[in-house]
């Protein structure tokens, strides 16, 4: 079927594809479109693996060019966005390296950490814990977070939970097995539960005195105990 | 099931892709365990948390920049 994509199972194009064969074309207003459509999500994916906005920008413009120049290689046998990304994450991996002056940074970094794979903390949560931060002080902590994760972490969590790819879709664009996906996805969320839990857990009263300090709040013993205990 | 099988399987049961079979086992396991409890709901709430909140916000100014700017290379390459 060369270069038509369809949906599984219907005889429908994805809307992306006529836009692509209108460029392919020689119709740069349609790319106009396709930029529009996803540039905003790109800058946030080179954001996430960069952890730098001039490198983000850069990343963005860098990889929609790239794609544009090498649209002729899209044999739309995936979304012409999954193949914009998988461009993307190359780019943005590419200016982490320079910034860490040659170092080598791959997705495979770090991964073989163990913290976070088991739950330690138990703490319930407050109901609707966000509200209890200003929008910027919200932002802050979710930042935080998440850049405390490593970069081959960090990636599939925001592919796979904040963009909405499927599993076989974030495999596809990172070059993973999808049992590769599945095991950081677990840690990924794992981590970023384990370390939001310092800010959202359900505050005893002598805590909230102090609600700025996270750190401040105690556990009891029995919200600590390691998570390998069958029941 | 135990606390390390209900954890291999997280993943699916936030994924809503469980047998229903094992959903029956889950929800036994679920109301004698408080601990996978928490954890199953902080972690679908930390999902929740992540996908309603724009970290990195781009302001329109630097989108319209940004975007004038790739529209212009590639004119240039054409």
């Amino acid at each position: 079927m060369s270069t038509i994509q369809t949906i599984a199972g219907q005889n429908e194009q994805h809307p992306d594809v006529a836009l692509v064969e209108k460029v392919r074309g020689g119709d740069l207003a349609a790319y106009d479109t396709l930029v529009r459509k996803y540039e905003r999500q790109i800058f946030r994916i080179a954001q996430h693996i960069t952890q730098n906005r001039e490198d983000a920008e850069d990343v963005t413009q860098d990889a929609f060019l790239k794609a544009y120049e090498k649209l002729d290689q899209f044999q739309g046998n995936s979304k012409f966005y999954t193949w914009l990304v998988r461009i993307a994450v190359n780019e943005s991996l590419m200016r982490l390296r320079k910034r860490r002056t040659g170092k080598t940074v791959s997705m495979d970094e770090d991964v073989q950490t163990e913290e976070g794979s088991v739950p330690r903390d138990f703490a319930d949560w407050a109901p609707n814990p966000e509200q209890n931060y200003s929008q910027a002080e919200l932002a802050e902590i979710l930042k935080k977070t998440i850049q405390g994760l490593p970069p081959g972490f960090r990636v599939v969590f925001v592919l796979r939970d904040v963009d909405g790819l499927s599993t076989e879709e974030t495999a596809e664009t990172l070059g993973l097995s999808v049992p590769a996906v599945k095991s950081r996805l677990l840690r990924a969320r794992l981590q970023l539960r384990e370390r939001l839990t310092r800010y959202f857990r359900r505050r005893t009263p002598a805590a909230h005195a102090n609600p700025s300090s996270p750190q401040a709040n105690t556990t009891s013993p029995a919200q600590r105990q390691p998570h390998g205990t069958e029941k | 099931m135990t606390c390390t099988e209900f954890l291999k399987i997280l993943d699916d049961v936030i994924d809503e892709s469980i047998a229903a079979e094992t959903r029956v086992e889950i929800e036994t396991h679920l109301k004698k365990c408080g601990h996978c409890e928490v954890v199953l709901n902080t972690t679908r709430k930390t999902i929740e948390i992540y996908r309603c909140h724009e970290i990195y916000e781009l302001p329109v100014e630097v989108n319209e920049r940004l975007h004038a700017s790739i529209m212009e290379r590639c004119r240039r390459v054409r």
